[in-house]
C-alpha cells in the first residue's frame, strides 16, 4: 500500500512541476500558411504577414482567421459562388445604385461606379477632416444624411452590412493599412488599452483569448488571433453578415460584461486598434466564418 | 413577403456534346419555417421556397419540391449533359405566390 501511495505522491508532483514548465503564453502555430486562392486563381490572399512594429515582442507574425477554421469553411471562401456573404454583396451594390432622400441621389450619383471605394476598406476606420475618429458606417450615415437627405441607417441593419460588405470588397487583396499616428494616436491608445482591460465576471481580455491562446479551441472552435481584416464577416452560425462592432459586443458578453454600443467610441476606438494589429494583412472582403 | 431574394446561377458558357457540366445555384431568401415563435410568442409565419425546377429548352432538368427543413440561402448543385446549344430555365417559387426566374444560355462547341 504504501509503495504505491508513494508512486501516486511522485506522479502527482511530476504533474505539477510539468504544470508549472507550462508557459502563460500557449498559442498553436497554424499547420500551414497557404493562400486563400480565389475563384481558382483570379486573386490569391496571403494568410500570414510579418507582424506590424508596434507588435514587436507580441507575435512575430500574424495570421488570418481563415488558417484557424476547417478546411469545408476555408473552402466556401475560395469561391465567390458559394461565399454566401456574397449575396449581400450583390445586395448592397443593388443599394449603392438606388436613388433614396429628398436629394435624388444615390450613392452613385457622386461615387459613380462602386469600384471608386478600392482602398477604402485597408484604411478603415480613420480619422476624418474634423479630428474625430470614423468607421466606414459613420462615413456611409454622413454621405446619406447630407448629400442624400436621407435617413440614417441602423449601425448593424442588413442594409448597413450590405454596404460595408459592397464597399469593403473592392478592396480585396489590398494591405490593411490603418494610420495609428497624428490625430489618430490617442484614439489608437485607448483601443489598446481597452485590447489588455479585463472585462466581465468572466475578467478576460481581448489579449488573453486572442493573443495568448491563439489556434488553441474554445468551445467547439479554434481561437484565432482576432483579426479584422475579413470583415464583415459571413458567419455560418448566424446565417449573416457580422460587422466588427457586433463582433465586440459579443466577445464582451460572453465575458459576462455590460458591453459597449455598437458604434460607441469605445468600439471605434478598439477597431482601430485591432485593425492596425492586422495591418499588411490582406483585406477579405467578405470571409466566412463559423 | 420576402425581401431581398435574389437568385444566383452559375453554368458554364460553353461545353462539348454530350458533356456533363455542373451547375450551382443559390437562392437568397430567409426561409422562415413557420415554427418560430417570436419575442411575445406569436408563431411567426411559415415563408419559404416551396419549389424549385430547372428546364433545358423546355426539357424538365430537375423539379423539387421544398419543404420547411431547408436552411436559409438555400443552395443546389447537379451534373447535368448537355446534348445542343441551349438555355436553362431556373424557377423558385415562393409561398407568397412570387416566382423568380434566371435564364443562362450555353454554347456547344
Amino acid at each position: 500500500m504504501s509503495s504505491i501511495r508513494m508512486k501516486t505522491c511522485a506522479m502527482t508532483a511530476a504533474v505539477a512541476a510539468l504544470f508549472l514548465s507550462v508557459p502563460s503564453h500557449a498559442e498553436t502555430e497554424p499547420e500551414t500558411t497557404d493562400p486563400i486562392v480565389i475563384n481558382g486563381g483570379e486573386l490569391e490572399l496571403p494568410t500570414v504577414a510579418p507582424a506590424p512594429a508596434h507588435l514587436e515582442g507580441v507575435f512575430d507574425q500574424i495570421y488570418s482567421g481563415w488558417l484557424f477554421r476547417d478546411a469545408a469553411t476555408q473552402a466556401m471562401q475560395m469561391d465567390d459562388f458559394e461565399n454566401p456573404g456574397m449575396i449581400f454583396v450583390d445586395q448592397g451594390i443593388d443599394d449603392w445604385n438606388t436613388v433614396e432622400g429628398k436629394a435624388g441621389k444615390s450613392c452613385a450619383s457622386c461615387h459613380e461606379d462602386i469600384e471608386s471605394m478600392k482602398g477604402v476598406r485597408a484604411a478603415m476606420p480613420k480619422v476624418n477632416e474634423a479630428g474625430d475618429l470614423w468607421s466606414m458606417e459613420d462615413y456611409i450615415n454622413d454621405c446619406r444624411t447630407s448629400r442624400m437627405q436621407a435617413e440614417a441607417l441602423e449601425w448593424d441593419s442588413d442594409r448597413m452590412k450590405n454596404l460595408t460588405a459592397a464597399i469593403s470588397v473592392q478592396s480585396r487583396g489590398m494591405p490593411m493599412d490603418v494610420a495609428i499616428d497624428g490625430l489618430a494616436e490617442p484614439y489608437w491608445e485607448q483601443g489598446r488599452e481597452m485590447y489588455y482591460t479585463r472585462y466581465g465576471q468572466l475578467e478576460l481580455a481581448c489579449a488573453n483569448c486572442h493573443e495568448g491562446h491563439y489556434g488553441d479551441w474554445i468551445r467547439a472552435d479554434h481561437l484565432s488571433q482576432g483579426m479584422t481584416n475579413g470583415f464583415p464577416v459571413y458567419r455560418l452560425k448566424q446565417a449573416a453578415l457580422v460587422s466588427q462592432h457586433n463582433r465586440f459586443r459579443g466577445c464582451i458578453r460572453d465575458t459576462r460584461g455590460e458591453t459597449f454600443d455598437m458604434g460607441s467610441d469605445e468600439f471605434r476606438a478598439l477597431e482601430l486598434y485591432v485593425a492596425s494589429r492586422g495591418n499588411g494583412l490582406p483585406v477579405e472582403g467578405v470571409s466566412v466564418r463559423h | 413577403m420576402a425581401d431581398n431574394v435574389k437568385p444566383r446561377v452559375r453554368v458554364p458558357k460553353t461545353a462539348k456534346a454530350g458533356e456533363v457540366i455542373t451547375i450551382k445555384t443559390l437562392i437568397s431568401h430567409q426561409m422562415e419555417s413557420g415554427q418560430r415563435k417570436d419575442q411575445d410568442g406569436n408563431v411567426i409565419p411559415r415563408s419559404i421556397i416551396n419549389h424549385f425546377s430547372v428546364s433545358f429548352n423546355g426539357t424538365p432538368v430537375l423539379d423539387v419540391k421544398m419543404e420547411p427543413a431547408i436552411s436559409t440561402n438555400p443552395y443546389f448543385e447537379f451534373e447535368v449533359a448537355v446534348p445542343e446549344s441551349g438555355e436553362f430555365l431556373f424557377t423558385w417559387k415562393d409561398d407568397d405566390g412570387s416566382v423568380y426566374e434566371d435564364r443562362q444560355s450555353i454554347e456547344i462547341s
